[in-house]
């Protein structure tokens, strides 16, 4: 095959006749660390869903590491999702269990180590992410950006070959945030995972990523190399970068024309 | 006026199918949780776990209702018996009430109050902040390890509750008729031994209590698992859970109850 782990074609999806996804097309090589942007709400967490097998695709094909996820029975999804990491929007941390439970969990239900080396191996995890000193406490004692971070560490526990970073930097610091963005980099690289990043932070984003898809409307609008992406004149991918009310995009949610809605019409 | 008539039938036609359909679904739900529960013989500290939040937390209730319903019973048997001049049997009274029905039926209301409601709260919260959505993400049944050991923890607990709960009850008694009004001790206890049978009373009333706890148990957990991922859908759920388990524990005594004792 071409090397890419992910690919999605002509993908499509809707929540009851709600169309989200309308023709999708997208892939990432290994060792690509792959960012999706798009407005609120255009369905960049839905498509998470449809790549973990969460949901199921109207139309198209969505393929992981050449396994067709659609078809895949559930003991076929397990198996592909014990190779792959989620990082949820929001976080979604086992809030009856510690931090370092959290991190250790899918280590203890999937593998034998012994806790000598589980414990470890957390703790590595938990460094990466600047969070070894907070092993012992809750989930509930967190800060938001703390509980992020994480999830983080619980999402690349096992080293998956893909992992989905769901706003990986919403919450976080400058400083914690030049870190992550790092971390997901480094990841990427040294272990040859393949990473797919759901971000709104243009700039940060734009310094680490191999290749940015732009998504509108449920399609892709935009696409490119960071390079390609800055030097790039549609409207669309300007007023993105560079946070512009006026645009094609709509900052509002389909709605009745204003007025009519504050009854003013009538006045 | 016949629209208002054929809206209320639809009505009832609707919660009628409503309620078959979640009867139908919640034994599914039951079969699976019997077919996932491998895990509850191969990881046993997942159980105990449960047992502890159940069963042990649930003692203080359980002992102390107890106490006041033995109690209870021994004042008002005693007021009764004492009329036909037959205190003594205070001691059967005591006993076959609490082993044959308060025991199994009150503690396993407790119970559903107690430990039903928290399950249905915690499942429930779990759902609504998308931690089984995440278990499921990391290739790990929920149903396996969440429902399992929840179920067996809360069925192991029950029927040790209820007879801790009858124990309580009968030395509430003894209070009462023996050290309180001064029934006398060898008869309140020998009447009592002659006349409770192993099999016909104690067996009986822990067969009911294993019963209830499974139906406590399974109404939770659906319940739970069930609820709507919103504050109010949990809320809703946690009250349908008290509601639900405690019209069927109900309900199953009463059928238990003609089936064990009929021939007596
Ligand atoms: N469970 C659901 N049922 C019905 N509609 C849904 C559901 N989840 C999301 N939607 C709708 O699907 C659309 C896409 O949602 P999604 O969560 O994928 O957006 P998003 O791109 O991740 O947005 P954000 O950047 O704000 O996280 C939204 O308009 C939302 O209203
Ligand atoms: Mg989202």
């Amino acid at each position: 095959m071409s090397g890419n782990l992910v690919e999605i074609q002509g993908l499509h999806f809707a929540y009851g006749k709600r169309p989200i996804l309308k023709g999708i097309d997208l892939s990432a090589r290994k060792g690509q660390v792959v960012a999706i942007m798009g407005n609120s709400g255009c369905g960049k967490t839905t498509l998470f869903r449809l790549i973990s097998g969460a949901v199921k695709a109207t139309q198209g094909t969505l393929k992981v590491d050449g396994l067709n996820v659609g078809d895949l029975d559930q003991d076929g999804l397990y198996q592909l999702r014990r190779r792959m990491g989620v990082l949820f929007q929001f976080g979604a941390l086992f809030t009856d269990m510690s931090v370092f439970d959290n991190v250790a969990f899918q280590m203890r239900e999937h593998t034998d180590l012994p806790e000598a080396m589980i414990r470890d191996l957390v703790l590595m995890k938990l460094n990466a992410v600047g969070l070894r000193g907070a092993h012992d406490l809750m989930t509930s004692e967190l800060s938001g950006g703390m509980a992020r971070r994480v999830a983080l560490a619980r999402a690349i526990a096992l080293d998956p070959m893909l992992i989905l970073y769901d706003e990986p930097f919403a919450g976080l610091d400058p400083i914690s945030l030049g870190v992550i963005g790092n971390l997901i980099r480094r990841l990427t690289d040294t272990l040859g995972l393949t990473s797919i990043v759901v971000t709104h932070d243009v700039q940060e984003s734009l310094k680490m990523v191999d290749y940015v898809y732009f998504i509108s409307e449920g399609m892709v609008e935009a696409q490119g190399t960071p390079a390609e992406i800055k030097a790039s004149g549609l409207p669309f991918v300007h007023q993105f970068v560079h946070g512009e009310e006026d645009g094609p995009v709509l900052f509002h949610y389909p709605a009745d024309p204003y007025p009519a809605d504050l009854r003013l019409s009538h006045a | 006026m016949p629209e208002r008539v054929i809206g209320g039938f639809r009505k009832i036609g609707h919660r009628t199918i409503d309620g078959v359909w979640r009867m139908g679904v919640s034994t599914r739900f039951f079969l699976l949780t019997l077919m996932h529960s491998g895990i509850c013989l191969r990881r046993p500290q997942l159980v105990i776990r449960e047992i502890f939040s159940a069963g042990v937390l649930s003692l203080i209730i359980i002992i102390v209702s107890g106490l006041f319903v033995g109690m209870v019973l021994g004042l008002q048997g005693y007021e009764t018996l004492q009329t036909y001049g037959s205190e003594e049997a205070l001691g059967i009274l005591v006993a076959l009430s609490l082993v044959r029905e308060l025991g199994p039926v009150v503690a396993a209301l407790l119970f559903a109050s107690r430990a039903g409601s928290a399950i249905t709260a915690e499942i429930g919260l779990m759902k609504a902040t998308e931690q089984i959505a995440a278990m499921e993400m990391m290739a790990v049944d929920p149903i396996a390890r969440v429902v399992a050991p929840r179920f067996w923890g809360a069925v192991i607990s029950m029927p040790l509750l209820a007879a801790l709960f009858s124990a309580m009850g009968i030395f509430g008694g003894y209070l009462v008729g023996v050290v309180m009004i001064g029934v006398d001790d060898g008869a309140f206890w020998s009447q009592m031994q002659s006349a409770v049978d192993f099999r016909e009373d104690i067996l009986n009333g822990v067969i009911k209590s294993v019963v209830f706890g499974v139906a406590v148990t399974v109404v939770a957990l659906f319940e739970g698992y069930d609820a709507p991922p919103t504050a109010e859908g949990v809320s809703r759920a946690t009250t349908r859970t008290v509601v639900t388990s405690s019209l069927a524990i109900l309900a199953l005594d009463f059928v238990l109850t003609a089936l064990m004792f009929r021939g007596v």
